[in-house]
C-alpha cells in the first residue's frame, strides 16, 4: 500500500456515506463493549472498594491475583467461555455461543479484574487521607465505602474509560464467543481482522481510524463530564 | 466583643432526644492510668497517669514532641497504648464511648463535597440530618453564605471552621481539637476560640492542645503540661500562668528553650 492517505479518505466516505453495515457494527461494538463496562463495575467497583478498605488474612495474595489478571489473555478467556458456552458445555443449554450476549460475557470477565484492581488504588488511596476521620466519627464500613466511591466518583470515571478501552479494542475473545457473523456479532475489531485476513489493508485501517475516534469522543465526552463537575466538588 | 462572648447566642445542643440509641451515662472523669505508648523501641509517652474532670476546659501544652497530639489521639481511641488505660467514667474505649466524642485535627479532612455536604454527612451518621440543623450549624461558625460552595475551595480558617461544625453536629460530650488554629489568621482563631468556649459552657467537656501561651490563657481553665513524652504537669490555668509548678512549664511560658 503506497498511499497512506487512503485508508483516511476511505474512513471518511464510509461514515459519510452512512453505510448501513457499518452504522450497525458501530452499534454493536459499542453496544458489547458500554454493556460489559457497566456490569464490570457493578461488579467490580465493590469488590475493589472492599479490598480498599478491609483488612484480612491473606490480602496481598489476593491483591497480587486481582492485579494479575488485568494481564488475562483474552484468547484463553475466550477460549474457555467457548467451552462453558458450547453446546457440549455446562451452559450449553442457554444457547449463548455465537451471540453478543456471549461476547459480553467475555468482555466482562477481561475487564472486572481492570475495574476492581484500579479501584482499589484509587479508594485506598483516598482512603488512607479519611481514614482518621472516618473512624473519629465511628462511620460504618457500609457508610466508609459508599462515601469513598462518591467522593472518589471522577477517578472512577477514568477507571470505567480504562475498563471500556481494553472492550472496545479487544478481538481474541469475541472473535472466539461471537464468531464475527455477519449482522448478527460482528464488532469493529472483528471485522477488522476479517478485512485484514482478506487482504484488504485499506479498509481495515479505515475501520481502525473509526474505531480510534469512537473511543477518543467517549474519552473526551467523558473527560469534558469529569472537569466541568469535578472543578465544582474539588476546586 | 469581648473573646469570652459568643459571635451567635446560640444553642449548640440540636436533637438529642431524637437519638435512637440510649445516652451512657457522663464520659467524665477521663482518668489515664500508667499510660503508655511505644513505637519501633522509643517510648513517645511515657507512664501518664491523669484526671479531668468535667466542670473544666482543659489545655495541653508543652514543646514538640511533648506527647499532646498523640495523647489526644490515645484519649479518643485513634491509637492504642502500648500500656496502662484509659476509662470514660469507669468505662473502657469503645466505638459507643468515641461516637460521644469529636476531634477537630490541625490538618482538617474534609469530603470532597459541598460545605453543607460535610455537615449532612456527619448529621447523617447521628441520624439527625435536617437542612435546618445543619443551617444552625453553619450559622455558628459564620459559613452559611457559603453552604454550596466547594468545601476544598475554603481558606484554610474556614475549612478549620467547617471541621469544627462538622465536629459539633455530632453532639460529642468530649471534644479534642488538636491545634486546631495553628497557622490561622487572628479572626479565625478569634471566631473558633468564641465557638470552643461556647461549646464549653454548654456543657461538652473541651480538650485543647495548643502551644499558643496566649491561647491558652484565654481559654485554659486548667493546664496539663507535658515534656518529653512524661507529664510534667497538671494545674489550674491561673496558677500556670503566674506560678508554674515544674521547671520546665516555666521555661517554657519564658519562651527558653525545654530541653
Amino acid at each position: 500500500m503506497q498511499d497512506f492517505a487512503e485508508p483516511f479518505r476511505l474512513a471518511l466516505a464510509l461514515v459519510t456515506a452512512g453505510d448501513a453495515d457499518l452504522f450497525e457494527i458501530i452499534a454493536l461494538s459499542l453496544r458489547v463493549s458500554l454493556l460489559a463496562m457497566a456490569i464490570a463495575c457493578v461488579l467490580g467497583l465493590p469488590l475493589g472498594a472492599l479490598l480498599a478498605v478491609t483488612r484480612f488474612p491473606g490480602r496481598s495474595v489476593v491483591l497480587v491475583l486481582v492485579n494479575a489478571l488485568m494481564g488475562l489473555p483474552p484468547v484463553v478467556v475466550g477460549l474457555i467461555v467457548y467451552l462453558y458456552l458450547s453446546r457440549s458445555g455446562p451452559f450449553g443449554w442457554l444457547g449463548l455461543l455465537y451471540t453478543p450476549t456471549a461476547m459480553i460475557i467475555a468482555q466482562v470477565i477481561l475487564i472486572t479484574p481492570i475495574i476492581a484492581a484500579l479501584s482499589r488504588q484509587v479508594l485506598e488511596d483516598l482512603h488512607t487521607e479519611y481514614a482518621e476521620q472516618f473512624r473519629s466519627l465511628s462511620v460504618p464500613r457500609r457508610t466508609v465505602i459508599s462515601a469513598l466511591v462518591w467522593d472518589g466518583r471522577y477517578s472512577l470515571l477514568t477507571v470505567a474509560l480504562a475498563g471500556f478501552g481494553r472492550a472496545v479494542a479487544e478481538v481474541g475473545a469475541v472473535i472466539i464467543v461471537g464468531g464475527n457473523i455477519d449482522h448478527l456479532t460482528r464488532v469493529m475489531t472483528t471485522a477488522i481482522a476479517l478485512e485484514t485476513s482478506k487482504g484488504d489493508l485499506a479498509l481495515a485501517l479505515a475501520l481502525g481510524f473509526v474505531l480510534l475516534v469512537i473511543a477518543l469522543t467517549v474519552n473526551g465526552l467523558v473527560m469534558a463530564l469529569r472537569l466541568t463537575a469535578g472543578r465544582h466538588v474539588h476546586a | 466583643m469581648s473573646m469570652h462572648e459568643p459571635a451567635r447566642q446560640m444553642n449548640l445542643s440540636h436533637s438529642r432526644e431524637s437519638a435512637d440509641t440510649p445516652r451512657l451515662p457522663s464520659l467524665l472523669p477521663i482518668r489515664a492510668n500508667g499510660v503508655v505508648l511505644e513505637i519501633d523501641g522509643n517510648r513517645l509517652v511515657d507512664a501518664i497517669d491523669l484526671e479531668l474532670s468535667a466542670d473544666k476546659l482543659t489545655v495541653l501544652m508543652g514543646p514538640n514532641g511533648a506527647g499532646k497530639s498523640l495523647l489526644l489521639r490515645l484519649m479518643h481511641g485513634l491509637v492504642a497504648p502500648s500500656a496502662g488505660k484509659i476509662t470514660f467514667d469507669g468505662l473502657a474505649m469503645s466505638d459507643e464511648v468515641r461516637r460521644r466524642q469529636a476531634m477537630v485535627f490541625q490538618r482538617p479532612v474534609l469530603l470532597r463535597r459541598s460545605v453543607a455536604a460535610n455537615v449532612d454527612f456527619a448529621l447523617k451518621i447521628r441520624r439527625h440530618a435536617s437542612p435546618a440543623e445543619r443551617d444552625k450549624l453553619l450559622d455558628l461558625v459564620g459559613l452559611l453564605d457559603r453552604a454550596k460552595q466547594p468545601a476544598r475551595a475554603l481558606s484554610g480558617g474556614e475549612q478549620q471552621r467547617l471541621a469544627l461544625a462538622r465536629a459539633l453536629a455530632t453532639e460529642p460530650d468530649v471534644l479534642f481539637l488538636d491545634e486546631p488554629t495553628a497557622s490561622l489568621d487572628p479572626h479565625s482563631i478569634e471566631l473558633i476560640e468564641q465557638i470552643v468556649l461556647l461549646a464549653h459552657r454548654q456543657g461538652t467537656k473541651v480538650i485543647f492542645v495548643t502551644h499558643d501561651v496566649g491561647q491558652g490563657r484565654r481559654l485554659a481553665d486548667e493546664v496539663v503540661f507535658l515534656h518529653l513524652g512524661r507529664l510534667v504537669e497538671q494545674t489550674p490555668a491561673k496558677r500556670f500562668f503566674s506560678d508554674p509548678a515544674s521547671r520546665e512549664g516555666k521555661a517554657y511560658l519564658e519562651g527558653k528553650l525545654v530541653l
